[in-house]
């Protein structure tokens, strides 16, 4: 192919599927990726993936409750069609990747296992040990493979996404990339780019993420004027193991499977943890949640843990925050069988058997809800309408965005094993749109713009490349202001948010990206050069970083994973029934005032000068009605009372 | 998330004024590209609690400096995931192959004092200093067909029921992460590099280097990958396919069986038990070919 009709840019889970499906219906497609696309970060994903499955279903379980789980866990911020599109292809996205040889654990007599995850009461989860996502990355990888054997896909392993090519209409007619080896720098034309580049936990410094999620890509759409959307929306996973180059995960599989979150009830208890008798051991999430106990959504276990460790001082270890994750007391042949995965991670980087020793775990920056702005195309009854270009397309025509690096499915907090379903499903989902959109191109393919157009689209990028290599050696040092920057956004925009913090942090970053715009390389050379690849990835971190700062600082509620002290929700603690009563009344009064005004879509634009401009937009809520998100909490019934109360009176009075 | 917990100095990182209470040498064998002379390079890096190889190299970037005071440009080297499911930092460590980021410094310490050796992979062309070309290992799986060829990605129901033990043994394999520990190990896969000609095209220069390829040894990971696919239900209908390409010129024949492969796998994966069932299976193909002529 002389060039390739798609170029998708990321070969992760949802980059691989996309692929896939457009070679299948007969499209030339260009895969571009940092490594070579089977050490994707999508390998990182360790528990599991979900859908309604043949078990499920007979305990009353359906595809429309998989929908619901997932906007109640994600606060209702996200449009509904693509969320009820999502669970309702789900079960066939699990047989196809079944049909492609995953290796999902089974049962005695030989069909897949499920497990519980969090955020739902039913076992739908199907898992590959605790490897899910390397063994479903694996899967597409090779049906790629068979694809550029067959050359309908050429890869672009080593290659650095900077920038797509937009004609004088804004419409996008390639990219431009550089070859990491030779630092070759060319303009790529494509009918249409299909972003897939993953999150961007390195605006956080350390994370689970990879070292390749530094966000890049979705900075340098949203520079050349894609909207990004809900950026304020950043996971943090409540347990993960700290470590000097990386937090690395503790899956959520491991309390799905029986695992128990505590922490001893005398502070800084220095016996060995199965030492600490049952009775002085405090299980605070099982306490709190009863419902949901151990597997409560990611935001509340996140925040229970941190309470727990900051207000009420029962971290584990005195000087460095963490609480017991314990599968201790389950059978040795289940973890072997169905966590071995991860407790092979613990062993090897703690030098501690989880089998027989409690884990010390604490949370860590893991996804981000946030993303790209897409689109979708509604259907009456409430679905997407396969094969329409708006799916998963940006504000940018024919820039779509697909996976974590889009903004779609999740809202204010994603569920656990939801990821791998989302990135599998909008890489299948954007293929058919994708044909439709380069059937019907305006203004011919890409091969009939004018060469002028990729002439001057390359040289730009040749010339920021040239100037990044002749700055002066006295800059600061690319990779300190990264530590700081990383620190800053840990410590200002995760857990806890106050307006002050984040305001005050606002005025750092944009010190620390005017001094990583003078950022000095160690290394000028042109052959396999690290150094500017990141001190130009770490230029491109400060967009994104000060629209999730400006998303965060300007959004005054708690909702999701974004929770800010000074608006949370008032308490009802009254002892006293009545006056209990009055004050869940108080509170739902609160939770619909808030609805009214915050229950819209962050979307950020990046002014001329570089500030990200935030409006708003309504989310599509018209499937289920937002409801106060309480997962059981102990004390929290009689809120839902007062709620059921109000919405039965409703549904009186809306009756003729 | 660590840095807000001790709510103490958040930066590990070594004050710069202050002398650090400890450091160690790490000794690193450089190549500045392809066809260059290598040459070795000393630094010296602070010692800090729970490092491993990944964030003495992150040190290493950063400060760009040998241990005797020289500014040099900063080491490169591959990583992604840092918790050893990726298989991109594979790298020789004090004489072993393994990946960089299981690769604690207390524990090399402990067994060697002061020094800590990186070297590149011998077996693949040096890109530059760590950083090898790997696409030999690809180039393998394309060889033997490492895919299960379902008719299309429509949906057609599941895939069909298996035990858990035949699930429990495929998951064993499948877990490859492509790394190259076990062809570095291997005394029958030896080192080639093609460079590329003065006017030929990426494709051309593609072809031409999977063909060199496809000649030599295809190594333990693609063996064991035959055996992977050729377990699987659908995968089992084109066992022939894979079966031809592991008798075929650079196929399971050259295994001279040194079993140094198994050792240095960091998924030990069964890769010895591997060959011998592949190779038993290739050996009864090619009998029933012969017959059947």
């Amino acid at each position: 192919m002389a060039h390739p009709q798609v170029m998708v840019v990321g070969g992760g889970l949802a980059g691989l599927a996309a692929t896939m499906k457009l070679a299948e219906l007969g499209l030339d497609v260009g895969l571009m990726s940092l490594a070579p696309v089977k050490r994707s970060h999508s390998a990182c994903a360790q528990g599991g993936i979900n859908s309604v499955n043949d078990l499920t279903r007979q305990l009353g379980d359906a595809e429309w409750k998989h929908f619901d789980d997932t906007v109640y866990g994600g606060d209702f911020l996200q449009h509904q069609p693509p969320v009820k599109e999502l669970a309702d292809w789900a079960p066939k996205i699990i047989d196809l990747m079944d049909r492609l040889g995953v290796t999902f654990n089974r049962t005695p007599e030989g069909f897949r296992d499920q497990r519980r995850f969090g955020g739902t009461l039913y076992k739908r989860t199907a898992f590959a040990g605790a490897t899910t996502g390397q063994q479903l990355l694996y899967a597409l990888d090779e049906q790629v493979r068979r694809w550029e054997v067959g050359a309908k896909v050429t890869k672009f392993a080593g290659w650095d996404f900077l920038g797509p090519i937009l004609d004088p209409n804004g419409r996008c007619r390639g990219c431009v990339a550089q070859n990491m080896v030779s630092m070759q720098i060319r303009a790529i034309p494509s009918d249409a780019v299909i972003v897939a580049s993953g999150g961007c936990g390195a605006i956080f410094g350390r994370s689970t993420n990879s070292v390749a999620c530094t966000g890049s890509v979705a900075s340098r759409v949203f520079q050349a004027g894609g909207r990004y959307a809900n950026g304020e929306f950043v996971q943090v996973h409540p347990t993960a193991i700290p470590g000097a180059d990386k937090l690395r995960l503790i899956s959520e599989s491991a309390r799905g499977e029986g695992g128990r979150i505590w922490v001893p009830r005398k502070p800084q208890d220095r016996r060995p943890p199965g030492a600490i008798p049952e009775r002085e051991r405090y299980y605070f999430l099982e306490d709190r949640y009863p419902t949901y106990g151990n597997l409560v959504p990611r935001d509340i276990a996140t925040r229970e843990i941190f309470n727990v460790c900051v207000k009420e001082g029962l971290s584990v270890e005195p000087e460095r925050m963490c609480v017991y994750l314990d599968v201790s007391h389950l059978p040795r042949e289940l973890l072997d069988r169905k966590l071995a995965g991860i407790l092979e991670i613990y062993e090897k980087f703690q030098g501690v058997d989880p089998r027989r020793t409690a884990m010390k775990i604490f949370p860590a920056v893991h996804y981000s809800m946030g993303g790209l702005w897409c689109d979708y195309d509604r259907t009456a009854e409430g679905g997407l309408r396969v094969g329409s270009p708006r799916n998963q397309q940006t504000n940018v025509p024919g820039l779509f965005a697909i996976g974590e690096c889009d903004y779609q499915f999740h809202g204010a907090n994603r569920l656990g094993a939801n990821s791998l379903v989302a990135c599998i499903f909008s890489g299948l989902c954007v293929a058919p749109g994708v044909v439709t959109y380069v059937n019907n191109l305006p203004g011919g393919p890409a091969a009939e713009q004018p060469s002028s157009l990729y002439d001057q689209a390359r040289q730009n990028h040749q010339a920021d490349y040239d100037a990044l290599l002749a700055r002066p050696d006295d800059g600061p040092n690319p990779y300190r202001l990264h530590a700081e920057l990383g620190r800053l956004m840990t410590r200002v925009a995760t857990v806890i948010r106050h307006n002050r913090e984040l305001e005050e942090a606002y005025g750092r970053v944009c010190e620390l990206e005017e001094q990583a715009r003078r950022a000095s390389l160690a290394d000028k050379g042109n052959w396999a050069n690290q150094n500017v690849v990141f001190a130009r990835a770490l230029r491109d971190m400060f967009p994104l970083a000060k629209a999730v700062l400006r998303g965060a600082l300007e959004r005054d509620e708690c909702r999701g994973a974004h929770y800010k002290p000074e608006f949370a929700p008032p308490d009802v603690d009254a002892d006293d029934p009545a006056e209990r009563r009055r004050q869940a009344e108080t509170w739902c009064d609160r939770f619909e005032e808030n609805n009214r005004k915050w229950l819209k879509s962050t979307v950020a634009t990046l002014s001329a000068d570089g500030e990200p401009e935030i409006t708003y937009e309504p989310v599509d809520t018209s499937l289920t009605r937002p409801r106060p998100r309480l997962y059981g909490v102990v004390g929290g019934d009689v809120i839902e009372d007062v709620w059921r109360t109000r919405q039965a009176r409703k549904a009186s009075q809306s009756q003729p | 998330m660590s840095d807000q917990a001790s709510s103490q100095p958040a930066d590990p990182r070594p004050d710069h004024g202050t002398p650090p209470a400890r450091s160690f040498r790490v000794r690193i064998l450089r190549q500045d590209g392809p066809g260059q002379a290598s040459y070795w390079e000393r630094f010296r890096v602070e010692h800090e609690p729970d490092m491993n190889c990944i964030s003495v190299l992150q040190k290493i970037a950063e400060k760009a400096t040998t241990a005797d005071g020289r500014k040099v440009a900063p080491v490169v080297w591959d990583c992604n995931c840092l918790e050893e499911v990726c298989g991109a930092c594979t790298m020789v460590i004090n004489g072993r192959v393994r990946h960089a980021c299981t690769a604690l410094v207390d524990q090399l310490l402990a067994a060697k004092p002061d020094e800590i050796e990186l070297r590149p992979m011998t077996k693949f062309p040096v890109i530059r200093d760590l950083v090898v070309d790997r696409s030999r290992i690809f180039a393998a799986l394309e060889k033997v067909k490492a895919w299960v060829p379902v008719d299309s990605y429509l949906h057609l129901g599941s895939g069909s029921r298996q035990s858990q033990e035949n699930q429990q043994l495929a998951y064993l394999y499948s877990k490859c992460m492509s790394c190259g520990c076990c062809l570095e190990a291997c005394p029958q896969f030896l080192k080639i590099e093609v460079p590329c000609q003065e006017g030929e095209t990426p494709e051309e220069f593609k072809a031409r280097q999977q063909e060199t390829y496809d000649r030599a040894f295809m190594g333990a990971h693609a063996i064991a990958q035959v055996k992977l696919f050729n377990a699987n239900p659908t995968g089992a209908m084109n066992a022939a396919e894979r079966l031809d390409a592991l008798v075929s010129e650079g196929g399971i024949q050259t295994c001279g069986n040194a079993q140094n492969c198994v050792k240095v796998c960091p998924k030990e994966i069964p890769l010895t038990t591997a060959i011998a069932r592949a190779g038993r299976a290739a050996t009864l193909h090619t009998l029933k070919k012969w017959f059947d002529r």
